[in-house]
């Protein structure tokens, strides 16, 4: 067994800013992620990083227009300490040397972003993810923080009180993928979860084949809500064959987006009749979607993005890393011609339930980046808004897993506030399959066979290492069965088809059948690769599972809420309703049959109450 | 990939339709484009089960390299040949992941991102590195050998061990270094234009391992920094930023015997490099430096 004081999961931008803090406060930390750092799909992220650096902005402004983006679905005291931090955090960035693109007083130059009312949006070329991520992970090797690299975590080790809120967590049990030895990490002051979004439950996203939303998937069978899973952010310009994301700052530029019959969609049809291509990112991608569907889209498919008239100097000064995306990945000059593009999914507003501290409901236990959600973008999130979100949660979750006082916070996690039960009429029993021990072993190191509950920390991280090699031996030594790739690509067709951009109850309901189906062929689930090398087919079939749990929760989460706002669209259901759903969508696994509940949104910030307004760009 | 199709507000016109004349333009209009798309997507539907049909005509042939310490008649290194369906766009990672998924569960490679990014997947792809991701199976001849990058010990299949790699881009110090900070945390330190225009294409590396697993010399000396370390280090060594004494100080890294000096300046690694930086000018530019420093070399 290995022990730190505070351990963390995942090595992307939250995760690495995390490990750093909690070093800063005197903790011996380490980091345990199944990629090397460096590998990490916050690398991927191009367009930038909102701060209120400048005169003529102001942390209240970025505060309100987030308010605004999320479709009054965050919660102020994250939105506002989003805000109020992030400033400090990105130049806290270019102090460790972060490559930022430069104005010519030689300050941090920033661009207009979607939904933004000032041009806050800090960057690096169109590569701003992997200049944030190396900067941050020389920071780590400066420091020398111990990283457990290419070591799989299967399952979080958490005391099993009867109610979440009385729960402990103690550590991880990971796998490390090169030796296929499997361990226990004692944490003796907390765990932190930052490992990034569940882009593979669809089959069109511009995320990594990595991002299987296993954090968030472990912290919800230990006992901690999902939030607002249902709202999932479709980018509007991703290219249409592989889903490789050009970034909105050719929006941010002053690229166009043109249908098939060259005209600007957004002002022709009326869908933003003041920001246009800028409106935010829920808008752009219904537009489009609804261009295509009118039979105005190109080969019925995508729709135009062209940045020729920006010249090639601008082009390549600001965006350059987009013309090798393009040639290399579509085989499109946009120097030359307009790109295609089309909605992906991008980004998962939901996660697992924090706090402003990063806090979840089980104590030590911990989360930040885009698997947590405290939430800040509530149902639909600013473009800018991911890469400070996860430097100014990971250094809260950091310092405070170490023992820094951050004041109390006032949002609430778990059933310790305000919260009401919720219904949802569902065609299929959604949850655990019965009679599998996949279950068992995710309810938080429970003895198996009624035996004596376990006491110490020590205790309950071996009981989750035995229960985690069981898990894997019944895995390795299944001699047939059903393939996890086939199982994976049933997921993520049918979420594709029918949780997507525009919903309606009859397909969300088809979802669930086809994602009972699928749980169902699980159980029957063999790896078929023998070794204990580099087994990457066992990987791949544990990441399926949380996969499932991940695809259920988003559709029943749609399922149940009868309103549009934000990214979530309902063809039955085409208003807001403040009167109902000012509320939170809360998914609790409860040993395996999902409850659903609500907890209310949190307005009121430091100075003012946010009021819902009707929300038009 | 299915796009839905949400219902627009108006009703589908029925077969019994009769009122054509009264109907507005706009809506005739509307009528007519959703009846050509309807006989696009019909048109397309055809093509696509023609392609399915003549699928097996238009299989790429793959040549992988497969090795497992631990499972018996893997232990001596042999090929696998997969024979792929091809369409268009495939590039080696979906073909190897087709493979994987279709064929054999235990093909063993790393990819994450698919976008030439994560710097998982570079290989040796018909004798030379590339990022999977990023190579076009149409640039390619058949059969499609694909390799573990050379000079680098395999684990299983095309992974191999990177830690040689970590530890030279380790050696460098590769990270920011200055002693004179802004006082004010929300004060950046300024930077000109021209100058990150000068380290730009040197922070683009992605640790990808392809230049090094190309360089002779580094195959031959394995304490020779290498050209991603050096480029690392020219990355700081450039950046005004960390002012003058610290260039001092990466120059006296770079000079020793197993850093600058060791470049033969065969180019095998700009000519590999995924993200096209101009690594043997670099590793030129620093030798540069170093003689302009009035130091010796060997």
């Amino acid at each position: 067994m290995y022990e730190h004081d505070v351990i963390v999961v995942g090595a992307g931008g939250a995760g690495l800013r995390a490990a750093i803090a909690a070093q800063e406060e005197g903790a011996d930390v380490a980091i345990v992620s199944k990629l090397h750092p460096v590998r990490s799909h916050t690398g991927a992220a191009e367009g930038g990083i909102n701060a209120a650096l400048r005169d003529g902005d102001s942390w209240e402004d970025h505060a309100y227009d987030t308010m605004k983006g999320s479709d009054y679905l965050g919660d102020a005291p994250a939105i506002e300490t989003l805000c109020q931090d992030s400033p400090k955090e990105t130049i806290q960035l270019e102090h460790w040397g972060m490559a930022f693109s430069r104005d010519d007083d030689g300050r941090v130059s920033q661009r207009p972003f979607g939904g933004l009312s000032f041009p806050r949006t800090t960057y690096a070329g169109a590569e701003t993810g992997h200049q944030l991520l190396h900067t941050m992970y020389e920071q780590l090797v400066k420091r020398g923080i111990k990283v457990y690299d290419e070591w799989y975590v299967l399952n979080l080790a958490v005391s099993d009180e009867e109610v979440p809120e009385d729960r402990t967590c103690h550590g991880i049990v990971a796998y490390d993928i090169q030796s296929g030895e499997v361990s226990g990490f004692r944490a003796r002051n907390g765990v932190i979860l930052a490992t990034g979004g569940p882009g593979q439950v669809y089959d069109h996203t511009t995320n990594a084949v990595a991002n299987t939303g296993d954090g968030v998937a472990m912290a919800y069978r230990a006992g901690v809500p999902m939030e607002d899973m249902e709202f999932i952010q479709f980018h509007p310009t991703t290219l249409p064959s592989t889903g490789v994301l050009i970034t909105e700052g050719v929006r941010g530029e002053g690229g166009i987006l043109y249908n098939e019959n060259g005209e600007r969609l957004m002002f022709e049809y009326g869908y933003a009749n003041n920001a246009g291509e800028l409106a935010s990112r829920d808008v752009v991608s219904r537009a489009e979607l609804t261009e295509i569907n009118a039979g105005r889209g190109i080969d019925d498919e995508y729709v135009h993005l062209d940045m020729r008239h920006l010249g090639e100097e601008r082009i390549i000064d600001r965006l350059e890393n987009i013309v090798h995306l393009s040639e290399d990945f579509e085989g499109v000059d946009p120097l030359e011609e307009p790109m295609p593009v089309k909605p992906g999914q991008h980004y998962a507003m939901g996660g697992v339930e924090t706090d402003e501290n990063g806090e979840t409901c089980i104590t030590g236990l911990y989360a930040a980046g885009e698997c947590a959600c405290a939430s800040v973008h509530g149902s639909n999130r600013l473009g800018g808004n991911a890469l400070p979100e996860l430097i100014v949660f990971g250094r809260r979750a950091g310092a405070h897993a170490a023992g820094k006082d951050l004041g109390t916070a006032e949002i609430t996690t778990g059933k310790r506030g305000e919260w009401e039960a919720g219904e949802v009429d569902t065609p299929v029993a959604p949850g655990a399959v019965r009679g599998t021990d996949e279950d068992a072993v995710a309810d938080g190191g429970k003895a198996p066979d009624g035996g004596a509950v376990a006491a110490t920390g020590d205790e309950i991280v071996t009981r989750a290492v035995d229960a985690e090699n069981r898990r894997i031996d019944r895995l390795m030594t299944k001699e047939d069965g059903v393939q996890h790739a086939e199982i994976r690509s049933e997921v993520q067709k049918s979420m594709t088809r029918h949780v997507n951009v525009f919903r309606e109850k009859d397909g969300l309901k088809q979802a669930l059948r086809d994602l009972r189906e699928a749980r169902e062929r699980y159980t029957d689930v063999y790896v078929n690769d023998p070794s204990r090398t580099y087994n990457t087919d066992l990987i791949q079939t544990i990441e399926t599972r949380n996969i499932l749990d991940l695809a259920e929760a988003i559709t029943l989460g749609a399922l149940a809420r009868n309103e549009f706002r934000g990214a979530h669209w309902r063809k039955e259901h085409q208003e807001r309703d403040d009167e109902n759903w000012l509320k939170h969508t809360m998914l609790s696994w409860n040993d395996g049959s999902p409850e659903l509940w609500y907890k209310p949104v949190i307005l009121e910030g430091e100075e003012k109450t946010y009021e819902p307004k009707i929300r038009s760009y | 990939m299915s796009t839905q199709v949400p219902e627009t507000q108006e009703t589908e016109e029925s077969e019994a339709e009769t009122e054509t004349e009264s109907v507005p333009v706009a809506q005739q209009q509307r009528q007519q484009r959703k009846t050509e798309r309807r006989e696009r997507v019909a048109e397309r539907e055809r093509e696509r089960t023609e392609e399915e049909a003549a699928s097996d005509e238009s299989r790429y042939h793959l040549k992988v390299f497969r090795y497992d310490p631990e499972v018996e008649g893997k232990q001596e290194p042999r090929f696998d040949e997969f024979h792929v369906p091809y369409h268009k766009g495939m590039t080696v990672l979906d073909a190897l992941i087709y493979a994987r998924d279709h064929f054999d569960s235990s093909l063993t490679f790393r990819h994450s991102c698919r976008q030439a990014i994560c710097g998982s997947d570079a290989m040796f792809v018909n004798g030379s590195q590339r990022l999977c991701c990023k190579t076009q199976l149409s640039d390619l001849e058949q059969p499609v050998r694909v390799e573990p990058l050379p000079y680098q010990e395999v684990v299983k299949d095309l992974v191999v061990d990177m830690e040689h790699f970590y530890d030279q881009m380790e050696a460098v110090e590769p990270y920011f270094q200055t002693n004179d900070l802004p006082d004010g945390e929300l004060e950046e330190q300024r930077q000109t234009r021209e100058n990150r225009e000068k380290v730009k294409m040197s922070t683009r590396c992605i640790w990808c391992g392809a230049c090094m697993s190309s360089c002779n010399i580094a195959a031959g000396d394995n304490e020779y920094l290498g050209p991603a370390a050096i480029n690392k280090a020219y990355r700081f060594a450039m950046d005004e930023r960390e002012g003058s004494d610290m260039k001092e100080h990466r120059m006296r890294i770079l000079e020793q015997e197993h850093g600058v000096w060791r470049c033969q300046t065969q180019f095998s690694c700009t000519e590999v490099c995924p993200k096209d930086i101009p690594l043997t000018a670099h590793i030129q530019e620093l030798k540069r430096e170093a003689v302009k420093n009035n130091l010796k070399f060997w």
